[in-house]
């Protein structure tokens, strides 16, 4: 028992040894380091295409993980790296597509979910049944006389 | 009358979003969608400047040609074979590059399953067929007598992808 408690223990300790990043690929420069993960971080791996080059284990993200490393230490801007890729693999490689007419509907949806949301409210403001006109003379008389029944 | 087309209009919602489902779904099926597949940039763009042992960018020209990424660590590619076979026995110029391969064991592979290949290159760091927006082996691309990039097959050529579409091409091309 003590012997299973310890190695689920163990198992627990294991956990970061999944981060697959190899110290080795990394560049000296902490600086040029982290705008190349910044890079890579909007990559789609084009293997697992739900990963970003960054945190994919596939040779082809390695490959694209030490060309980008590359380019940044060669002094490319971001945009020039992601201009490399894209030349290559399109706008797919991208995990943050770009605004144009494609994606129009796609970075417009928060806008129309927005403006359908107003619309509901406005149409239901204007469904409201209006007030009840105040009570007549006579009516107010038989409120009375039923409250002071009580 | 307001109030009840607002009660239909989920449904309306839901007919239109299922309906747009079942297309993707029989279009998947049919094979001519697929949403994984990622869009080549080469189609109608010259082959990208390229040197390797075995073939350049410049033997890409004068006649319309096939180039196959394969490798022989690559199980689709041994199942895509016999086309490539069929391919070549039908006199269809056939170029192959191997990817990420060590020599000894592409030599092997070629050996075992036939060599349909009239040329052969080997890019063994991979580097090449990034230029080229390869995502995976195999992976084949028509170049026409230009140099220019028509047509790319992801996976493994089929015999019904070589008659539907690659045959139209090459007869287009020719």
């Amino acid at each position: 028992m003590r012997g299973v408690l310890a190695l689920v223990l163990w198992l627990l300790l294991a956990g970061p040894a999944f981060a697959i990043s190899d110290p080795a690929e990394a560049l000296p420069d902490p600086a040029q380091e982290a705008r190349a993960v910044a890079i890579g971080q909007q990559l789609r791996c084009l293997v697992c295409q739900n990963e970003s080059i960054e945190d994919s284990g596939a040779d082809l993200a390695r490959d694209l993980r030490r060309i980008v490393r590359q380019q940044v230490a060669a002094g490319r801007s971001n945009r020039e790296v992601i201009a490399w890729l894209v030349a290559r693999y399109g706008n797919f490689v991208r995990l943050r597509p770009p605004f144009e007419t494609g994606t129009l509907l796609l970075w417009g949806s928060p806008v129309l979910a927005l403006a359908a949301g107003g619309g509901a409210v406005l149409l239901a403001r204007r469904n409201r049944p209006a007030p009840p006109p105040p009570l007549s003379a006579a009516e107010r008389d038989r409120l009375r006389q039923l409250l002071d029944r009580t | 009358m307001n109030r009840r087309l607002l009660l239909l209009a989920p449904f309306g919602v839901a007919l239109v979003a299922g309906g747009g489902f079942l297309a993707m779904l029989r279009r998947e099926q049919a094979g001519t969608f697929d949403p994984r597949g990622v869009p080549s940039m080469l189609i109608d763009r010259p082959v990208p400047p390229f040197s390797l042992p075995g073939l350049a960018s410049s033997d890409l020209r004068g006649r319309p040609v096939l180039v196959n990424f394969f490798a022989s660590w690559c199980v689709p590619c041994v199942e895509e074979a016999p086309v490539l076979m069929d391919l070549r026995r039908a006199g269809v110029p056939l170029y192959g590059i191997a990817y990420k391969d060590k020599p000894e064991a592409t030599d092997a592979f070629l050996s075992r399953h036939g060599d349909p290949y009239a040329r052969l290159a080997r890019d063994l760091p991979g580097r090449v067929a990034i230029d080229w927006g390869l995502t995976g082996v195999p992976e084949t691309y028509l170049i026409d007598r230009d140099g220019i990039v028509r047509w790319r097959w992801v996976g493994p050529l089929t015999p019904e992808a070589v008659t539907a579409e690659l045959q139209p091409l090459l007869r287009r091309y020719a």
